[in-house]
């Protein structure tokens, strides 16, 4: 099978609608930035408190608003996490109300807001630790167990904590959940010293300012460095405007990737920042696969024209570049469709990524080589190919 | 070739086998099955297993501030019995520069014996005079930098005894590189974060004092000062306790205790808890070691009758008179619940925090949403890895199964990898290995093309492969490059589960260099040494 057989595009006489195209989707992603969402930045970057809830019925947003109201915390955000059927919500607080000198102070209040059917006396089971359990179950000791407490009840406390995480997704419906797992003396206990809440905590991410800030600096450094380096390495391979040629072009990618989460007003988080890293590295391997074709038809076809040897090149990688981007495309939205939640950022600028990387390593790096090597032609200079090497170039002629 | 062959395919099953051993361990640990063995070898990171992510800043000002203040005791002492007269020894600045000190009054005539005093005893301090026969000393910015990376090493080294007596398997806490005087610490599955962390915030830096106005509390400040004489007196401070017994029992209460310390916490040897028997509370026994016995000894004997204060973190606990001598043991009392016993004496044990700390972040993944997260991330991985393997096949036939094998191969080699190293598999670690099996294929793809192209152009099978392999591994090498230099860069910024995806993609690229190229080249040379001369490849 073949979807690509000789192909023959003139990508480069194309190059000014490429540009308006790209044009569009920068000016449109810094335009968001600068007077729409800014750059959304998640929990690990800004700072605050996220507290994730799961509940044993369809949460109502407006209750939920309610108790927190009445806790005081007035500037809580909630919404819904996940698909509906999930029956998760996440609890968000501002950096303003996440204090470094007691960094959980937020999310105990959160807790203490939910909490609003507790019977006097009783612990919610839904949200107790399996030390809590342990601690319960040694102090009345319903099993006889004496000295030996310790070692009886702790494994129990762990089945039963296990048992609601693991079997029951963190939520149980009542304390007689747990008659499968537990003696009925044992049972006894629990139901006389324990009551069920209607939601248990999943997740909690508490960040401070100062490493929200820390993480801001680092990011960009990242981001810096990992440009830097390719530029570096390119120059060192290739030439100089090769290297520049790429690391524009990553740029862009970054730029337009970053500016789709801020139109769509998704969250960077650090995994996000992961994400575009690795699509740093990643959108460089079309244009080098581009680069390394021109570099080498450069000493194939000496006669002709720069720009139709970069024609030539992207024609004959075609084929190539489709495919891979094609299966890496595969892969990511395999990602985006099945990988959960927790990886949707991620994933989602792994798709945006792959699709801007492999149009810009044809569009934009190509055409940039080739205004280089017209601007110095203007100017009467002879265009840039390859680092000297008599003897190599020698080798390929003969082998050509 | 056909020779080389025979090797270079015992090579090939050699590794496959080395590092299948890496993923589930010798056959005798597969009794629980093969998804069992591979959790075994094979780490999980703590947004899979569950857990929580602590970053703790540790004050290191705290041990500066406290080792000027025991330079401060030392100076006046010297400058006493070396009769130099002074007005006052101060420290400007004790929060932003808690190492300096200022030192007023010094006579003119006495400097230069006041600065080899401050030569002998304090080589660690530089003086510099100032205004008004006044002279200030800081610490040496090579010795204060050693000083507060030592608090840092010595505080890792307490919270790790700490959590270790916890009974946390697998923890890590180390420096976190990231910030300054930071730590990191990672508790796979702790289930009650609140109960850890106080345990490991507790500078436990116990103290016995004497206590003064007869061992009787203050009920405020107010009090305090108006029974001094609005001043307190000389070497004397107050501090906060909870008043135990009585019907006022848990209020906030003042108390006088003096500055030095008879007995601090290096001085302690063990904790141990107990319920008394008279009152049915459990309550905290220590030892002395030798020499800090032996100090207990003689204060106790100079302070009959007196009454002594035993401090915890700044906090009176307990006040008692001395009846007589002491030897090397005490007794902290309180209204302690049994945990909270426990806890204090497990604190006790694993020593004093050199400085405080104070948490910065704080990540908490229920063991609940770890599950979930495995089952979905091993779903998109299995779903993304067919998708591949079935298009290659469909449009490479032949070929394709070489291709893959060579990406089985490559998974097989990265989860090896991460069974032998030790390294953690996370969540976006997992998307690593998809994302690898994406970005594997492309190396196949690269070299498929450019055999197809040769093919093209006429060659013969056994050359068209020769060409697309030699001409491809180039660039192969140079898009692997640039994505691994990405995956260092964020290995060095990254935490948690950023860096397990960035371990497992540069594992499985390197991997993948393996594969791609080495691997399936020998396959193409085995299928094109068993066909006749001219006889079409299948790709």
């Amino acid at each position: 099978m073949e979807f690509f057989q000789n192909t023959n595009i003139d990508f480069l006489g194309k190059k000014w609608y490429f540009l308006a195209f790209s044009l569009v989707f920068s000016v449109a992603g810094i335009l968001s930035m600068l007077f729409w969402h800014g750059i959304p930045l998640g929990v690990d970057f800004r700072g605050g408190t996220l507290v994730y809830v799961k509940y044993s019925h369809t949460p109502d947003i407006a209750t939920i608003h309610a108790a927190l109201d009445r806790a005081g915390l007035r500037n809580a955000r909630v919404q819904a996490y996940d698909v509906p059927s999930n029956n998760e919500v996440i609890i968000a607080l501002d950096i303003q109300e996440t204090n470094e000198a007691s960094l959980d102070k937020g999310k105990t209040q959160i807790i203490q807001a939910l909490s609003t059917n507790a019977p006097a006396g009783k612990q919610d089971l839904n949200n107790a630790s399996s030390l809590t359990i342990k601690n319960l179950l040694m102090d009345k000791d319903p099993l006889h167990a004496g000295p030996d407490a310790d070692a009886k009840y702790a494994p129990i406390a762990q089945a039963i904590v296990g048992y609601r995480d693991r079997a029951k997704s963190g939520v149980l419906g009542s304390v007689g959940d747990l008659g499968g797992t537990v003696d009925p003396a044992a049972l006894g206990v629990l139901q006389d010293g324990f009551y069920v809440s209607d939601y248990g905590v999943r997740n909690v991410e508490i960040v401070g300012p100062q490493v929200g800030s820390q993480l801001r600096k680092q990011a960009l450094l990242a981001i810096l460095y990992s440009l830097l380096g390719m530029l570096v390495y390119l120059a060192f391979r290739f030439e100089l405007i090769y290297g520049i040629a790429a690391v524009v072009t990553v740029f862009h990618d970054t730029l337009i990737t970053v500016g789709a989460f801020s139109l769509m007003n998704k969250e960077i988080s650090l995994t996000v920042l992961a994400a575009i890293l690795t699509l740093v590295g990643y959108s460089n391997n079309d244009t080098i696969v581009v680069f390394d074709r021109i570099r080498e038809n450069i000493k194939l076809m000496r006669r002709e024209k720069l720009s139709d040897i970069v024609n030539r090149s992207i024609n004959q990688t075609l084929s190539r570049t489709i495919l891979t981007a094609g299966l890496t495309f595969l892969t990511v939205l395999a990602l985006y469709v099945f990988g959960g939640e927790v990886l949707h950022g991620f994933s989602f600028a792994l798709v945006i990524g792959i699709l801007i990387g492999t149009y810009s390593s044809i569009a934009i790096a190509a055409p940039i080589l080739v205004a280089y090597q017209d601007w110095r032609a203007d100017r009467g200079k002879r265009p840039v190919a390859m680092p000297v090497d008599p003897g190599k170039r020698e080798k390929v002629r003969a082998k050509a | 070739m056909t020779k080389n062959l025979g090797w270079k395919l015992i090579a090939i099953i050699g590794t496959l086998l080395v590092f299948l051993f890496g993923i589930f361990g010798a056959p005798n640990n597969w009794s629980q099955g093969a998804l069992a063995a591979m959790t075994n070898r094979i780490h999980l990171g703590l947004d899979l297993k569950g857990g929580t992510h602590l970053i703790l800043q540790v004050q290191v000002n705290d041990a500066v501030r406290a080792d000027a203040e025991r330079a401060i005791e030392r100076l006046k002492e010297d400058l006493r019995t070396r009769k130099i007269a002074f007005a006052e020894i101060s420290q400007p600045d004790p929060v932003n520069a808690p190492d300096k000190i200022v030192i007023a009054g010094i006579p003119p005539e006495s400097s230069s014996d006041f600065k080899s005093i401050v030569s002998d005893r304090l080589p660690e301090y530089d003086p510099t005079s100032g205004a008004q026969n006044s002279w200030a000393l800081t610490m040496k910015p090579t010795l204060l930098a050693d000083l507060k990376n030592r608090a840092v090493a010595q505080s890792i080294e307490t919270i790790r005894n700490r959590v270790d007596k916890l009974g946390v398997s697998e923890p890590v806490i180390q420096e976190h590189g990231l910030g300054q005087y930071q730590i990191l610490v990672q508790l796979p599955g702790v289930d009650d974060p609140a109960r850890v962390k106080e345990i490991m915030q507790s500078t436990a830096m116990l103290e016995i004092r004497q206590a003064m106005n007869g061992g009787q509390p203050y009920p405020d400040e107010q009090a305090a000062l108006a029974g001094n004489n609005g001043l307190l007196p000389e070497g004397t401070a107050l501090l906060t306790g909870k008043s135990i017994g009585g019907t006022d029992e848990g209020r906030t209460v003042y108390w006088l205790v003096s500055r030095s310390t008879a007995v601090a916490g290096r001085d302690l040897r063990e904790a141990r808890v107990n319920r008394s028997p008279d009152t049915n509370r459990m309550e905290v026994d220590f030892n002395l070691t030798g020499e800090g016995g032996q100090r207990f000894g003689t204060f106790t004997r100079n302070h009959v009758n007196d009454y002594l204060a035993v401090v915890l973190d700044n906090k009176v606990m307990e006040v008692a008179r001395i009846e007589s001598e002491i030897g090397d043991s005490g007794r902290i009392t309180g209204n302690f619940t049994e945990q909270a016993a426990k806890d204090l004496a497990l604190v006790l044990n694993s020593g004093a925090l050199p400085a405080g700390i104070k948490y910065l972040e704080e990540r908490t993944v229920g063991p609940s949403l770890g599950a979930d997260s495995i089952k979905s991330g091993v779903r998109a991985a299995v779903v993304g890895m067919l998708a591949v393997l079935i298009f290659m096949l469909v449009y490479y036939r032949g070929a394709g199964i070489n291709a893959d094998v060579a990406l089985i191969l490559n998974l097989i080699i990265l989860l090896g990898f991460l069974g032998f190293s030790g390294a953690t598999l996370t969540l976006p670690g997992i998307a690593g290995v998809i994302l690898t099996v994406g970005m594997g294929v492309d190396s196949n793809v690269l070299i498929f093309e450019r055999i197809r192209e040769e093919l093209r152009n006429g060659k013969t099978p056994p050359s068209a492969v020769e060409q697309g392999f030699s001409h491809a591994w180039i660039t192969i090498v140079d898009t692997h490059v640039t994505t691994i230099v990405s995956a260092f860069i964020l290995f060095i910024f990254g935490t948690g589960p950023v860096k397990g995806f960035a371990v497992t993609l540069t594992f499985g690229l390197l991997a993948n260099l393996f594969t791609a190229v080495f691997v399936s080249r020998v396959i193409f040379d085995w299928i094109l040494s068993r066909k006749q001369r001219g006889e079409a490849l299948s790709i």
